[in-house]
């Protein structure tokens, strides 16, 4: 399924500056495993050996946030990848 | 005259000295914002650096620069531990703290120290880490490592014997000093002598607060280590730590993270101290910094104050951010975790100031 996938500041440098890519998959797990195609390097930044959404990282698919990786994604979805960092 | 990496909080910076130097220019910053733990050159191959970097959102990685750190390429295939089996605790590295060259007859020989404590190796220039089983799934491992503190334990001082690529040592903050005599498969505990107070058995086999170690390369019999509880030496086959920080000012302490050696004497060596007592505030002592020395092997020391602050200076150096340079008058370099990069062309007798107002400063390494 097509989708478009909103890439975060410090993720841009793997997408060459681009903040709003198309993507495809079922489920978040096979969008992120078709970023990292093309982009690569971009997943393990997210996401943690062991398949684990990396602390400052929160997924949403729409205006939902998704827990972990079989969340679905639907064709026309928008996912939304967001750093969330506090302090200095 | 060669080239100080500093590796901050916030950012690659870089020292550039002239051939006498005394002019230094500051150059960078290189990744603004990027955390960055450790730049290492590599001794076979010059132009070759890697540097262990993470951002607070994302996961931590390596970098690698063909070009003397002009531009830089992520691993293809960062530090990462294996994936947990069933009912097994998930270990994921949460930062790559340490980066060592290997063996000068492994030209592609690199190996990463992570928190959680793991120990990693590339054969390939840093592009593509493994684990080593040997290590992070020892049976012994849970044991030795004391798991889950807030900020992560974390493996540092990764030593590869000159003499045998098989022949290793690693510090773990904290779980003690290890040795492997075949190429990381196997390890045991070398923290024979060494005071751990802060534990139920303080005369336990494991469990000890190395901050760093250090093998001499010219007499790679001869360890150092800074530890928390204290500075010793080791001199192999000997197992039992000689504490030489009891020859330390009582004032003083010898309490501190970085320890380094002499490239040539395996006798001199130079500390940082810093406040040890009640709730551990890490600083300089008493607000004075002073660098000590010792030229014969801990016997005495020798407090080296000259340009530092006199008073209301609160330095903390982290173990990563004070080394050496190979010139025959001994360049010491050191960077506080306020920013300040320190120097002393003269192996100590006085310093000056290179650089102020840097982000927070982890690591301080010479490149040629």
């Amino acid at each position: 399924m097509g989708c478009t996938v909103r890439i975060a500041s410090p993720l841009q440098s793997y997408t060459a500056g681009a903040a709003r890519i198309d993507g495809r998959g079922n489920t978040l797990a096979e969008v992120l495993g078709d970023l990292e195609q093309r982009f690569p390097g971009i997943r393990f930044r997210m996401i943690d050996e062991q398949g684990r959404i990396r602390p400052h990282m929160r997924l949403f698919v729409n205006t939902d946030e998704a827990r972990d990786l079989a969340a679905a994604v639907r064709g026309g979805d928008t996912v939304h990848v967001i750093c969330a960092l506090s302090g200095g | 005259m060669g080239t100080l990496w500093l590796g901050t909080r916030k950012g690659l910076f870089a020292l550039r000295a002239d051939a006498r130097r005394r002019t230094w220019k500051l150059a960078g910053p290189q990744f603004l914002g990027h955390i960055i733990h450790h730049v290492v050159q590599d001794p076979r191959a010059p132009r070759t650096m890697l540097m262990a970097a993470k951002t607070g959102h994302l996961g931590p990685t390596v970098f690698r620069s063909g070009d003397r750190g002009r531009t830089w390429r992520e691993a293809a295939q960062p530090p990462a531990f294996r994936k947990a089996a069933d009912g097994e605790p998930p270990r994921a590295v949460e930062r790559v703290f340490w980066l060592t060259p290997g063996h000068a007859r492994e030209p592609g020989v690199w190996y990463a120290g992570s928190t959680p404590a793991g120990l990693f190796r590339s054969a390939d220039g840093g592009e593509r880490w493994e684990p080593v089983a040997g290590f992070n799934d020892h049976p012994m491992r849970s044991k030795w490592v004391l798991n889950g503190t807030p900020d992560g334990e974390f493996v540092h001082s990764i030593l590869v014997d000159p003499r045998d690529p098989r022949h290793l040592y690693i510090g773990i903050s904290v779980g003690g000093v290890f040795e492997s005599t075949d190429g990381g498969a196997d390890w045991t505990a070398l923290n024979e002598g060494v005071a751990a107070d802060f534990l139920p058995d303080p005369s336990a086999p494991f469990g000890h607060d190395p901050h760093c170690i250090a093998q001499h390369p010219a007499k790679p019999d001869r360890l150092y280590q800074q530890n928390h509880c204290g500075i010793y030496r080791l001199d192999r086959p000997g197992r039992r730590w000689q504490r030489i920080g009891a020859a330390m000012p009582k004032k003083i302490g010898d309490v501190g993270f970085p320890i380094v050696l002499h490239p040539a004497d395996p006798d001199t060596a130079w500390v940082l101290p810093m406040d040890g007592q009640t709730v551990w505030p890490r600083t300089s002592v008493g607000g004075k910094p002073a660098v000590y020395r010792t030229r014969d092997a801990g016997s005495s020391w020798q407090r080296l104050d000259r340009g530092l602050p006199r008073t209301q200076a609160w330095f903390t150096v982290l173990r990563q951010a004070m080394c050496s340079d190979g010139h025959a008058r001994t360049g010491l370099y050191f960077g506080t975790t306020g920013g300040d990069v320190w120097a002393s062309t003269n192996a100590g007798d006085s310093w000056r100031c290179l650089a102020r107002h840097l982000p927070e400063i982890y690591s301080v390494t010479h490149a040629s």
